[in-house]
């Protein structure tokens, strides 16, 4: 298809292309940035002081449809990437829409969770684990609220102007951004939740 | 409230406080009777021009070097005898620590990036950075920053537990006064800033050098600030995880750094000098890259040994990142941990010790101009040695046990940083001040700053490293006759006060120079090599009217040799520009209003302001200005005024 083989519409101006690697780098930042939030929480976990660890407060079944919505999204996020590619904004449409119900499906379902481990004697102020806990999944949950609306104000923008240059180039970034945190999140259920379940 | 909200119950702090109110009613009084507030609208707190937000960093650098040069001066007065009570102890804690943080992150930052705002589109034949808008947010939240620190010491206290706010001290239990709350939000604005400065800058230099440039064809202050840019996005976001679990552990009753509830404080050591070694390579590298250009204009010469330069500031780059452990051998490290970071640390002084040998075989048989820019070149490379062999010494953590904590290793980082990076700012200044105002500074006036400060800076530091050999700790604010310091240490306050001096005819220069000196100095004052100074003087809003070609390292000097440096009528077409925009003064005046409540723990007040932050981020996505042409006809006009032969 010719979508395909010609220059993609995001990379269609030098500006654009300045303001997808810039995005890029920030990406990278924001790697440095979970990366310091991980070794915190590597560090701290075991510092429970008394309290429960989190073996004693998981709950997997939740987590995992938690994994399960936003790796959905990603994919979801990609299709209406794809339909941008052919041009087709309804198409774009339907599948940020359903992209942004998935996330508040993850929002959702990640507050129940944090609910839950109140109830369970783990907050912030409880241990160094808690603290830790928290930060993580909360800096990581604060990304996604934020990609939620930013992603809104991107349909506002497709519905008004349609695919150009400018709202494809916002659409792509935003995409990349989305991805990344579910790379991110795919860390987190490996290394905070599994590793957690299996101590 | 939880805390008292002005300061009180100290002479000097009341007059400082009556001071700034009648200086704020001054200002505002003297630029509305001179109706000036739409002129500083419309040019400067709303511009995106890079050599506009540059100035204003320069200008914000200024003033905080007399903040932070004012601290200083008061330690060295309060330690210049033993026993003399002119501070207490709080005072003193906290003037040590507002002075290591406004000279670090609010005096040396802002100049540098200052000068890079300015230089780096010049220097790579570019219009201007790659994201103009965000390069504003950048200054406007360093500058909201740095005032909202600076208010700390007349409005709720300053912090008092040392510009690395070690915990346990840093936390609640032990500094329960507001002081630190300021450190944890300031830094944080300013971190937001100074972060998107490094990814504007990567993306500038990597995507918008003039045709032909390759990456190593680029002049070295322009490589220097590449890397330093790598650094910033590398180390920053580093900072902002420890800031926020300081935030949280102050603020929230959060868990990271208590022992008592499985913390641990040696985390938060670990994460700042994992941002803060670094951070020291951010400032001095673009300075390294100043004097570059400084040593090879006045030397009359190529600069020796670019490749070199070019390995060498990657590697320092590189080894700056594996090295933050040598802060604290004595903390508790294995010896095995010590050695690892003992030599990784030594190691950085190899590639360093290359660039001192390139500087001084540049020079070698160059025919040198003794200008003021290169005298400050001049006096850095042994002034730098110095604080490069004193690290040495301490980076052998055996060894380090005797110095560690003490005035040595005060004395070391202040040959260090200040040669490195105070002595560049001013060889820059009086390098680049004709491109950017269009007169030179005063030569005559510069030498007395030269020789004032420099002479004044050895009798202030050297006398620190003998006292520090003699067991003096840093942050000592009072001692007794029987230890013997007294006359280092008064010798040290009499040298405080001659840099001083120097720093007061720096600034009678730049008042004598805007007042007197000659608007006349061409386009191309020293004879210079690099490819700014194909610009007009002052600098043109758009720079180049046409985009030069790049064949050479030292592309300008090759075109005035070849008389290649004409540009033609009919390249010159409309030109493309930015629109001003409000939206970053807003959003950083935002921020620091958020940032005021937050320091005083009022969280509902700082979630409604927060709310203007995120309306400044709407409005900018729904912001589709597409900035406007320069016509050609006028580009024509303004460059016919200064080439003449167009």
């Amino acid at each position: 298809m010719a979508s395909q083989t010609s220059t993609p519409l995001e990379y269609s101006t030098h500006q654009n292309e300045m303001t997808i690697l810039g995005f890029w780098i920030f990406l990278g930042a924001e790697i440095v940035l979970f990366a310091t939030l991980f070794a915190g929480y590597f560090v701290l976990e075991n510092g429970v002081a008394d309290g429960p660890t989190l073996k004693d407060i998981l709950m997997m079944k939740d987590v995992l449809i938690e994994t399960f919505l936003l790796l959905t999204s990603s994919f979801t996020m990609g299709l209406a990437l794809h339909q941008m590619r052919q041009n087709n904004l309804k198409g774009m449409l339907i599948f940020t829409v359903i992209t942004l119900l998935l996330g508040a499906g993850f929002m959702y379902m990640e507050i129940n969770e944090f609910i839950h481990y109140v109830h369970e004697g783990v907050t912030m102020q409880t241990s160094a684990f808690g603290s830790a806990l928290f930060t993580l999944l909360g800096t990581h949950g604060v990304h996604v609220t934020l990609g939620i609306g930013w992603v809104i104000l991107l349909i506002i923008q497709l519905v008004r102007r349609g695919i150009t240059p400018v709202t494809s180039r916002k659409f792509f970034i935003v995409s990349l951004y989305w991805h990344f945190l579910d790379v991110i999140w795919i860390f987190i259920f490996t290394f905070v939740y599994l590793k957690g379940a299996l101590m | 409230m939880k805390y008292d909200f002005f300061v009180t119950g100290d002479p000097i702090i009341l007059m400082s406080q009556i001071g700034i109110g009648l200086t704020m009613i001054g200002l505002i009084a003297l630029i509305t009777y001179l109706k000036k507030w739409t002129y500083l609208w419309k040019e400067w707190f709303t511009t995106v021009d890079h050599k506009k937000i540059g100035i204003m960093y320069i200008i914000a650098g200024v003033l905080m070097f007399f903040r932070g040069g004012v601290d200083g001066l008061m330690m060295k007065a309060q330690t210049s005898r033993p026993g003399l009570e002119l501070l207490n102890a709080q005072h003193y804690d906290e003037i040590f620590t507002t002075h290591g943080i406004v000279m670090i992150l609010f005096m040396a930052m802002p100049m540098l990036i200052g000068i890079m705002n300015v230089l780096i589109p010049l220097q790579i034949g570019a219009r201007d950075v790659a994201f103009p808008k965000l390069n504003a947010l950048s200054f406007w939240s360093f500058f909201v920053a740095a005032l909202l620190f600076n208010i700390s010491f007349v409005i709720g206290g300053s912090p008092d537990a040392g510009w690395t706010s070690y915990f346990p001290l840093a936390g609640k239990e032990f500094s329960p006064d507001i002081g630190n709350n300021y450190y944890a939000i300031a830094l944080q604005i300013s971190g937001i800033g100074t972060l998107a400065t490094g990814i504007n800058f990567i993306v500038t230099i990597l995507k918008m050098r003039a045709p032909g440039m390759k990456l190593l064809k680029m002049p070295m202050f322009t490589w220097t600030s590449l890397v330093t840019s790598v650094l910033i996005v590398a180390a920053f976001p580093i900072l902002t995880i420890a800031l926020l679990m300081m935030t949280l552990d102050r603020m929230f009753g959060a868990h990271f750094f208590t022992v008592a509830a499985g913390g641990d404080p040696m985390l938060w050591l670990n994460l700042f000098w994992l941002w803060g070694h670094p951070e020291v390579y951010i400032v001095v590298l673009p300075a390294f890259g100043m004097f570059s250009e400084v040593i090879a204009t006045f030397s009359r010469k190529n600069l020796f040994g670019y490749v070199t330069m070019v390995v060498s500031i990657v590697a320092i780059a590189f080894l700056s990142m594996l090295v933050w452990v040598h802060h604290f051998y004595t903390m508790g490290n294995s010896a095995a941990v010590n050695s690892v970071f003992s030599i990784t640390t030594m190691m950085i002084a190899i590639p360093t010790g290359v660039k001192i040998f390139n500087w001084l075989f540049t020079m070698r048989k160059g025919k040198i101009q003794f200008s003021n820019a290169m005298l400050w070149s001049l006096a850095f490379i042994p002034c730098f040695t110095i604080g490069g062999v004193t690290g040495v010494m301490l980076a052998m953590a055996a060894a380090d046990y005797q110095y560690h904590n003490t005035m040595f290793l005060v004395a070391h980082f202040h040959y260090v940083l200040i040669p490195g990076v105070v002595f560049a700012v001013f060889a820059g200044l009086y390098y680049w001040w004709p491109k950017m105002f269009g007169f030179a500074l005063n030569e005559k006036i510069g030498k007395w700053h030269f020789w004032l400060f420099v002479i004044g800076f050895n009798l202030t530091f050297m006398p620190m490293f003998f006292v520090g050999l003699d067991g003096m700790s840093r942050r000592m604010y009072t001692y007794s006759e029987s230890t013997g310091w007294a006359p280092w240490l008064g010798f040290s306050a009499v040298g405080s006060l001659v840099m001083a001096a120097g720093f007061a005819a720096l600034v009678y220069n730049l008042y004598w120079s805007f007042r007197y000196a000659s608007r006349d100095v061409g386009s191309d004052p020293w004879d210079a090599r690099t490819l700014e100074w194909a610009t007009a003087s002052p600098v043109q809003e758009y720079n180049f009217a046409v985009i030069p070609e790049v064949t050479e390292l030292d592309q300008f000097w090759k075109d005035k040799k070849e008389g290649t440096n004409k540009i033609k009528k009919e390249d010159i077409k409309d030109i493309h520009m930015p629109s001003n925009s409000a939206v970053p003064i807003i959003m950083g005046v935002a921020f620091g209003i958020v940032g005021f409540f937050l320091v005083f723990e009022m969280f509902i007040l700082s979630a409604i302001f927060s709310v203007g932050i995120i309306a400044c981020l709407i409005a900018n996505s729904f912001d589709y200005d597409d900035g406007y042409h320069i016509p050609a006809k006028k580009v024509l006009e303004t460059e016919r005024k200064w080439r003449g032969d167009l």
